[in-house]
């Protein structure tokens, strides 16, 4: 392509307006379009952290989530004798039954509507399970006692959820003695108490949602899920590795908030690509004497045609530049919302990944292609003699 | 001398709407080569047409024009813009130069399609500006210049590639007297020092004194 | 009216530009539109309430159940009219991804308490005869080609084992605001079954529905029942229908908020495209304005010309955008199965939306040129070469 680079560059900024106007709306699709995948990233990235592969996770097959999952007290001992549960140095199973149901909490703050908390009963192992989960105010839950303990996230955003107040439910107030932090993960959002404390209040004895326990190595993976297949007091239950559990429960949010995401951005970046195609147009009829005079000195219209294509793709280009830029800055905000998965709150930051940065760069690189494709064939197709006279 | 330039039987007609207007109806001459010629007439006798035609940037409807012994009728586009490149000189009456380059970068241009180095376009870049004696500007923009400086930029523009012949649309329609006699002294030392053959389509019979042989057009017939 | 022949002139003078204006408006119009009725149709469950019926539940959350025996307690209280329940049944229809409303409810009164979902009589006989009947909505019978006697079986979560439900009766909605998707049967059938396997598990219902004779005393009859109950083992928290549903988007409000900021954007990228159109145009026309100020023209008359201008493409390209949005909507109602969005169809909130910013942009875009026409001097303005 012989046409000078600079002049391409320089070109480009004697419209300076109509110029600025165009990549400011290229910027705006691709802010959106990344802000979307953010979201639906970041509520994936926090869940899967919210799990590891050292540990198996078993549910109800049928169920949808943890809370519509039951587990009975004699199919829990089934798995408890399993071969491939870890056991600490004491010779305990490192394992635990979790009782996990919603409550409906004030939110702070001018929003301030109800939204629902899941509250997880666990057993002493679930600490050792989950090693993450580190108590950074206060202090534990006793055992036997009507106390709980909150994830930072929950603490911050609702109301009377901090260390001392009392939360009323089951029949009973139940005090805050505890905050707790996971480093980001969907814990965070929890609050957790003594199992047998919350089964007795929900009148939930003898059965568990979820049973989570630890594998001797996380190679067993498959021993552990033949022997669910094959006994049959284990065949309505599904066993998945815990981040395996967790990242399924993003799948609904992620994939309607990004499939939603790019069907209403394709829609609108035709806005914008048809604005680039007017200043694009705008921009060759400026220059009708400037191509022909090209032409004229000997560069060939394939020359003229990619000139203005890779003007076209520069202001695309830059849009997307600055749209991911700001869209980075996202990433500082933590955001919280219902998890349509686990049906309940989910604190979560908008997280920016490769793949993200790729398809947006594809994305304005289309873009910028649509937009400029048609003019540019108009400058290359331009007659020498009637683009000269045009002065 | 030679015949550089040959022209056979030449027609040329364009289309206004649906109208076909025949402008130029089987002209032939010649132009031997060192030659400076003027080519006169009215307002739509065709007189730009002949020179776009020989340029090559237009092509005739029936005929042949040969210049240093190719039929340039005969070639595609592709091979015309290659032709065009190291055979044709341009000089328009609105110069034509590109308002993002300087005038440096606007000489360089046609030295872009050849193969030569950067350091090998310096040369012939900075030989040229000197021929026309604006060293000194090469790195102001055509807005800095004025109408005179512009047009001697676009000479220079011309001859960097030191092309078989130059062609000049009015080359001094748009200057003033003094910048106009400039220009047309550039030219009929180009002529005479070196050598090039030059068709010039003028209105101004000062501009046509300066040239050898001045013919004339009318309604398509050369007299 | 010269004038106004003059601005459709000056506006068709560059057919390519105006054409491409007023598609890349009408199509940024179509998301706005689109973005709209989803936005729409996430408030539908609050948008179809009642005046008349109040929602009691558990006051922890949703998901634990109330005793039976509150119904009786609850249908004493002076101004009540009907007693409903219903539970959440939930469970799975083939594969975790058919979702749709799944509610056991109580047969004899579900019907008198929802007079939006209507069910020929003989088909509300045979349901009320047979233990395992169940009613679907007209929308999810043709979603999934149910008719009267198939057998629908599915595999419960929250209630765990096999069950199987005979369709006797099909319920159309009233209007497109209400869901036509939703299934439900006889809660004694899900209760005789918690009988026999776990009994601790009988006697419980997930929400009480009530019908109330006069809307005004919503509030008074609402803290009646809380009050019966409080300091129980299982206290309730009862509200409007309209407050219930409401609880339920509200969790969802950065989603709202989300929608709400893209909404934003595209008007923003509708004006920038506009803008920048009318800014090419009437830079273009510098000489001209000029020309037209020598002859007299004011001030407010070249306003009129370029803000009219520049409301006419956008009045254009929003109607256009809005006629548009109409199949944009609706293939994606064939598309994406109806039980996923119930209701969602284009509210006259959107057009109305639609509308006015279509022309608050029209005016807007004109800002920037209008203001530079005004202060061209005229000499300027003639010399302009452009």
């Amino acid at each position: 392509m012989k046409i000078p680079f600079k002049y391409i560059v320089r070109s480009l900024f004697t419209r300076r307006l109509t110029t600025a106007i165009t990549v400011v709306g290229v910027a705006l699709v691709v802010f959106v379009f990344v802000a979307v995948l953010m979201m639906a990233n970041g509520i994936t990235q926090t869940l899967i952290g919210t799990g590891s592969d050292d540990n198996v996770l078993i549910a109800r097959k049928a169920a949808n989530g943890e809370i519509s999952s039951i587990i009975t007290n004699d199919v829990y001992g089934v798995m408890a004798s399993l071969p491939q549960v870890a056991r600490d140095a004491d010779g305990k199973a490192l394992i635990t039954g979790d009782v996990v149901v919603i409550i409906n909490l004030q939110k702070v703050g001018p929003d301030g509507g109800m939204s629902n908390v899941t509250v997880r009963g666990v057993s002493a192992p679930a600490f050792q399970l989950r090693p993450q989960t580190k108590i950074v105010e206060g202090r534990m839950y006793a055992e036997g006692a009507r106390e709980i303990i909150v994830g930072s996230s929950i603490a911050r955003r609702f109301q009377g959820a901090q260390i001392g107040n009392t939360i009323r439910f089951a029949g009973d107030n139940w005090l805050i003695v505890g905050m707790f932090d996971t480093g980001g993960n969907g814990f965070n959002s929890e609050m957790w108490g003594d199992v047998r404390q919350l089964q007795s209040a929900f009148s939930r004895e003898g059965a568990y949602s979820t049973v989570t326990f630890r594998l001797t190595s996380p190679d067993q993976f498959d021993a552990v899920k033949t022997a669910f297949e094959q006994d049959n007091r284990l065949q309505e239950f599904e066993v998945k590795t815990e981040r395996q559990f967790f990242a399924d429960l993003s799948e609904f949010m992620s994939i309607f908030l990004s499939a939603l995401g790019i069907f209403i951005t394709s829609f609108f970046s035709v806005g914008a690509m048809i604005g680039a195609m007017i200043t694009m147009y705008a921009a060759v009829a400026n220059r009708t004497v400037e191509i022909g005079t090209l032409r004229a000195l000997g560069f060939k219209r394939r020359s003229v045609l990619a000139a203005f294509l890779i003007e076209s793709l520069i202001i695309s280009l830059t849009g997307a530049a600055i749209g991911l830029f700001l869209a980075s800055f996202l990433g500082f905000l933590q955001v919280s919302t219902l998890n349509f998965g686990s049906f309940s709150e989910l604190e979560f930051s908008f997280a920016l990944s490769t793949d993200i940065v790729l398809l947006a760069v594809v994305f304005s690189l289309f873009m910028g292609f649509v937009g400029g494709f048609l003019p540019s064939i108009r400058a290359a197709r331009l007659n020498i003699v009637n683009a000269l006279r045009s002065a | 001398m030679p015949a550089i330039i040959e022209v056979q039987n030449v027609s040329k007609s364009y289309w206004r709407d649906s109208f076909e207007v025949p402008v130029l109806n089987g002209i032939t001459f010649s132009v031997p080569e060192g030659e400076f010629l003027g080519l006169m007439g009215p307002s739509g006798s065709g007189k730009t047409t002949v020179l776009n035609l020989i340029a090559g940037i237009d092509k005739p409807n029936g005929g042949s024009i040969t210049v240093a012994e190719t039929n340039i009728a005969a070639l595609s586009e592709s091979q015309l813009a290659k032709w065009r490149s190291t055979h044709v000189g341009f000089i328009f009456q609105f110069y034509n130069l590109l308002p993002v380059l300087t005038a440096y970068e606007n000489v360089e241009l046609p030295l872009l399609l050849t193969s030569l180095s950067k350091t090998d376009r310096r040369k012939h870049v900075e030989a040229a500006l000197s021929v026309v004696g604006l060293s000194d500007r090469m790195d102001h923009y055509p807005k800095q210049l004025s109408g005179g400086q512009e047009q001697r930029v676009a000479i220079a523009r011309a001859i960097a590639t030191d092309p078989t012949i130059l062609v000049a649309d009015e080359p001094t329609g748009d200057l003033d007297k003094n910048s106009a006699e400039e220009i047309l002294t550039l030219l009929e030392r180009l002529n005479k020092e070196f050598k090039k053959t030059i068709v010039m389509v003028t209105h101004d019979p000062r501009a046509a004194e300066r040239a050898h042989v001045v013919r004339h057009l009318d309604k398509g017939e050369l007299k | 009216m010269k004038v106004l022949k003059l601005m459709l002139k000056n506006a068709l003078r560059h057919k390519l530009r105006t054409t491409l204006t007023i598609l890349g408006i009408a199509i940024a119009v179509v998301a706005f539109g689109f973005l709209r009725t989803v936005v729409t149709a996430w408030y539908a469950g609050v948008e179809a309430s009642a005046a008349n019926r109040l929602v009691t539940r558990n006051s922890v959350s949703f998901i634990f159940p109330l005793p039976y025996s509150y119904r009786d307690r609850i249908a004493r209280i002076p101004g009540v009219e009907t007693v409903s329940f219903a539970s959440w049944f939930g469970g799975v229809y083939i594969d975790k991804n058919q979702f749709f409303a799944r509610m056991a409810v109580d047969a004899q009164t579900i019907l008198d308490a929802y007079p939006e979902f209507r069910v020929p009589p003989d088909q509300l006989e045979a349901f009320l005869k047979e233990r395992n009947a169940c009613i679907v909505g007209a929308d999810l019978a043709r979603q999934y080609g149910f008719k009267l006697g198939d057998v629908i079986p599915m595999d419960g979560d929250i209630y765990p084992g096999k069950w199987e439900f005979v369709v006797r009766a099909i319920y159309q909605p009233r209007d497109e605001k209400i869901d036509g998707t939703q299934f439900f049967f006889h809660w004694t059938y899900l209760d005789e079954r918690m009988k026999a396997n776990t009994p601790a598990r009988a006697g419980e219902v997930g929400w009480y529905i009530i019908k109330i004779a006069d809307p005004v005393d919503a509030a008074s009859i609402s803290s009646q029942i809380d009050e019966m109950f409080a300091n129980s083992r299982a206290e309730t928290k009862t509200e409007t229908e309209a407050a219930f549903q409401q609880s339920f988007i509200q969790g969802t409000s950065l989603i709202i908020n989300l929608f709400n900021f893209i909404s934003f954007v595209i008007i923003g990228i509708i004006m920038l495209v506009l803008g920048n159109t009318m800014i090419m145009s009437a830079r273009e026309r510098t000489k001209e304005y000029a020309v037209l100020k020598t002859l007299g023209f004011s001030a407010k008359h070249l306003v009129g010309l370029i803000a009219g201008e520049s409301v006419i493409i956008s009045a254009l390209a929003g109607g256009l955008g809005l006629l548009l949005t109409y199949p944009v909507v609706g293939a994606f109602s064939l598309v994406v199965p109806k039980s996923w969005f119930p209701v969602f169809y284009i509210e006259p909130s959107t057009i109305v939306l639609a509308g006015t910013a279509a022309l608050a942009v029209g005016i807007a875009a004109s800002f920037f040129p209008i203001q530079r026409a005004l202060r061209t001097s005229i000499v300027d303005g003639l010399r302009f070469v452009g």
